[in-house]
């Protein structure tokens, strides 16, 4: 393709950013090239940290003051290099020409004005319209991105809308003024597998009727399959592989790519082991072909059984009223010996609920937690300490649940000091050290702190805490949805061998359909509160019998297969 | 522990920085924090040197004439001192001759030559003084040190007290809430219902009548404490509000760690950042309300010297130009305040809470 024939190219694009006064420069990006062809998409596939919202926003000429491009390096836009483009001619085309998704709809829509007001104002802004013609069309924005009842939402205020409808609101706003560009930064990321399926669907019909490019920045191919044209892949501020989406998919050269397409666990397949980055760096990518069984029988003794649980919430509301909000309800499970119970559902399900409720971490309001025959819940604080170290808990956010200001050697001897586990402190420091060891951390992160590890590494430690105490039952709240997939695949892999070696019973909440057909024996699907089914794991993916979870498995990305073609 | 780790734990040790050295490293590059933090080291040194007596232990002797010059300003004429001199030398002027009535007169000579093996030491008073002297002719520079040992020792112990009390009902309210925290709220919505400077009037007036609180400057201590937790407090709640919902916590309370712990143990060194930083704002702000109180007369005993004190006088030698007991006053609080304050600023970008 001719260069004049190109909506957007990207020459040596080289970005470092100033840390502080002492060190060198930290380049994220390191002189890559791409093109983006009109009427296409194009995705930007990447981990985190490999520089791919750092390109993003050298496109928009949005980077922070701290930032320094390289004189070599070109963006050019219609034939005009954006990088040296004064700000006015910026400002021109940001919003008008190249607009943008970000993430977190709720942090990007102003919570003070209406989604009308707000779609009006880019309209005013840079189409010119009226205050009245304004409103009509972004009533039809509004009608064109699947908003129920336009004429009545148009005068909602962000937080009256759910998620998915404020992403929709936000892709209305992006396309008011007819972009030629669209960039989507993680649209989905934080959306429901459902949501997730509806807006790649709109933004694959509307990049088609509106003839736009998209510039779609994720980190995983299973999304990228349903909407791409192109592939652009990058690791560390490199562009390790670019081509048509095909055969990104089903030829992929570099070792990177297949890596990323072969660690995250499929639907089809479970192998006993999944394939991790270093073994196809290594040229290994064939380990691990030899397949785990997974499922229960009915003689499969029984560690834990939770019977009608009940859970409600209290708001205040008023001076003396209070609202009830109910959070799960009536549920019932039995957790067989040294298997693993997957807990699935879309965010608000209750979920993650059930767990803290198991812990005692929230005061049940119903029902019954029967440990080996002793109900958890009407124990005293003091009876339940025996009880404590025994169930433990593996929280979702790594940067989060370990307490920054301690060493990790404080974090792993504090559980065994207050269970009393080993009879002093030498005895404690090598029993942590041998944890660290265990759980594949150099023995030297004992005096480090969690800054200075990054997500999948922090998440071992907090699997290696739990560990300290021995416990029978690991509660894994979504504790691998905010890694990197490559992460996520090595810290599964740990997940099982620890099974595997001390015979623990795992609950594991998520809402990844995906990685719970993988690691599961038993599925039990949530919804609003309740249990929608239960079923083994092989069998509820293959035969759902409820019609909610066929849904929750027809969005489940599935790699090659078009948006577009299954659009009714 | 040394022994089952080896060599690789030394380097490990050396190579992680608590939070607390990084925030150091990163005061050490900023140079306006780092001048500040002299300044006020300075402040401490001299504040530490006057209360052991190595500096300024006379600061009360009579050196110089009433109202002397600063030695900078040595032509300048000073009436107070002539007035002084003047009254003097007419005590000294023979009186009107009245010996022929004076029954007691043939014996003046006899007297005056004994009193004249006496030997008067008559005090040398100099004429000027390096920063100027106060109406009884002290050193004015002296005055200002010794002044700095109440003024900073009442800003900083003050400031320490109403830390401890405001961190401690705040964790307490924002970690329990309910009850504990309805009761707190309450107690703390009294406090601040009554306006602040009425309010140090009325317990300053109520410590210094009932002289319960104590004597010297332990009054002035509690007083500005008792009523000034009441910032931090809210500060420190709402801190522990949000604290207590991070996941570290929750799996503290996984681990089976008491409440006590979790509260000082876990989130406490989390929060510190924030006590600490308000703690120097208070330090500079009791330091100007001893000040206050000082020169309204509700603060330090009349027998010591503070800097408030030091301004209360000098409101009366403004009027017949002396102005130099203000300035040396007036200068070194500026200083200090400036200094305490920039470097507040430093403690708080290198203590960035943004946890990484």
């Amino acid at each position: 393709m001719s260069a004049e024939n190109l909506l957007l190219r990207v020459r040596d694009l080289d970005v470092r950013f100033r840390v502080d006064r002492k060190s060198e420069p930290f380049r994220a990006v390191k002189g890559i090239s791409f093109d983006i062809p009109p009427h296409s998409t194009v995705a930007l596939v990447g981990e985190s940290g490999s520089g791919k919202s750092v390109t993003a926003m050298s496109i928009l000429g949005l980077l922070p003051e701290n930032a320094i491009v390289e004189p070599r390096s070109e963006v050019v836009y219609g034939g005009r290099d954006v990088l040296k483009a004064p700000l006015a001619a910026m400002q021109e085309i940001r919003g008008k020409e190249i607009s943008v998704i970000f993430q977190e709809p709720m942090t990007s829509l102003n919570p003070v004005f209406t989604v009308g007001d707000q779609i009006g104002e880019v309209l005013r802004l840079h189409m010119g319209m009226g205050a009245r013609q304004a409103q009509a069309r972004a009533l039809e924005l509004l009608a064109e991105v699947g908003i129920p009842d336009p004429r009545l939402r148009v005068n909602s205020y962000p937080h009256e809308m759910s998620g998915g409808q404020q992403q929709r609101v936000m892709i209305a706003m992006a396309i008011a003024c007819e972009p030629k560009l669209l960039i989507a930064d993680e649209p989905t990321t934080a959306l429901d597998v459902t949501i997730q399926k509806q807006i790649l669907d709109l933004m694959a019909g509307l990049q088609q009727r509106h003839h736009m490019s998209v510039l779609f920045i994720t980190h995983d191919l299973g999304v990228v399959g349903e909407i791409a044209d192109r592939v652009v892949v990058m690791q560390d501020g490199e562009i390790r592989e670019q081509g048509p989406v095909r055969e990104i998919f089903e030829k992929p050269k570099d070792p990177y790519t297949k890596a990323l397409l072969a660690c995250r666990p499929r639907l089809d397949r479970r192998p006993r082991r999944l394939p991790v980055i270093d073994d196809f760096i290594r040229g290994e990518g064939a380990a691990g072909t030899a397949e785990r069984t997974r499922g229960t029988s009915a003689a499969d003794p029984i560690i834990l059984e939770v019977r009608n649980l009940d859970k409600t919430f209290f708001l205040k509301e008023g001076l003396f009223g209070r609202r009830a909000i109910p959070a799960v309800k009536d549920v019932s499970f039995r957790l067989p010996k040294g298997k693993t119970l997957g807990l699935v559902g879309e965010s608000g399900s209750g979920k993650t609920t059930v767990g803290l409720t198991l812990m005692r971490l929230h005061e049940a309001t119903g029902g019954e937690v029967l440990f080996e025959g002793r109900d958890l819940l009407r124990l005293s604080e003091k009876e339940m300490m025996a009880y404590r170290r025994r169930i433990q808990i593996v929280f979702q956010n790594p940067y989060a649940s370990l307490n920054p200001r301690f060493t990790i050697g404080q974090i792993l001897v504090e559980p065994m000091r207050i269970h009393g586990i080993g009879s002093d402190g030498r005895e404690r420091t090598e029993m942590a050290l041998h944890l660290l060891r265990r759980v594949g951390l150099p023995e030297a992160s004992f005096h480090k702190y969690p800054h200075e590890f990054s997500g999948g590494q922090r998440q071992r430690i907090a699997i290696a805490r739990c560990l300290t105490m021995k416990p029978d039952v690991l509660i894994c709240d979504e504790s691998v949805s905010a890694l990197d997939v490559s992460v996520q695949a090595q810290v599964l892999n740990l997940l099982q061998d620890l099974q595997d070696e001390y015979g623990l019973s795992y609950i594991f909440i998520s809402h990844d359909l995906a990685v719970v057909k993988y690691v599961s024996d038993r599925v039990m699907v949530m919804n609003e509160g309740r249990i929608v089914e239960m079923a083994d794991s092989d069998e509820i993916y293959h035969n759902p019998r409820e019609e909610y979870t066929r849904r929750l498995i027809a969005a489940i990305p599935r790699g090659l297969q078009r948006a577009r073609e299954t659009q009714p | 522990m040394s022994a089952i780790l080896g060599n690789a734990s030394a380097a490990a040790v050396r190579d992680s920085p608590g939070l607390w050295a990084l925030a150091w490293r990163r005061l050490l590059q900023d140079r306006v924090g780092m001048v500040c933090l002299v300044i006020v080291a300075a402040y401490l040194a001299m504040m530490v040197a006057s209360y052991t007596g190595l500096v300024a232990g006379d600061w009360s002797r009579e050196r110089g004439v009433s109202y002397a010059n600063p030695s900078f300003l040595a032509g300048e004429v000073n009436l107070e001192a002539k007035a002084l001199e003047q009254r003097k030398a007419a005590a000294k002027a023979p009186p009107v001759d009245l010996s022929d009535v004076d029954p007691l007169a043939p014996r003046y000579k006899e007297w005056a030559e004994r009193a004249a093996k006496i030997a008067v030491h008559e005090v040398k008073r100099s004429q000027t003084l390096p920063f100027g002297g106060d109406k009884w002719g002290r050193d004015v520079l002296l005055k200002t040190v010794k002044g700095s040992e109440v003024s900073i020792f009442v800003g900083l112990s003050s400031a320490l007290l109403a830390t401890l009390i405001g961190t401690v009902l705040g964790a307490l309210a924002g970690y329990w809430g309910g009850r504990v925290n309805d009761l707190l709220e309450w107690f703390y919505n009294i406090f601040t219902s009554i306006p602040y400077i009425l309010l140090i009037l009325a317990f300053a007036a109520v410590a210094t009548a009932t002289g319960k609180f104590g004597k010297g400057i332990v009054p002035i201590v509690l007083v500005l404490s008792l009523t000034g937790w009441t910032g931090i407090y809210r500060l420190m709640r709402a801190e522990y509000i949000k604290h207590c919902n991070r996941e570290y916590v929750k799996a503290a309370q996984a681990i089976g760690a008491s409440n006590t712990s979790r509260m000082f143990h876990h989130i406490l060194p989390n929060v510190s950042h924030v006590a600490l930083v308000q703690l120097s704002q208070y330090t500079v702000g009791f330091i100007k309300a001893e000040v206050i109180l000082s020169f309204l007369g509700f603060g330090v005993p009349v027998d010591m010297v503070s800097w408030g004190t030091m301004l209360a006088e000098a409101q009366n030698e403004l009027v017949i130009g002396k102005w130099w007991q203000l300035v040396a006053a007036g200068a070194s609080m500026a200083v200090l305040v400036t200094a305490f304050s920039l470097l507040t600023d430093s403690l708080r970008d290198a203590l960035d809470p943004k946890l990484r």
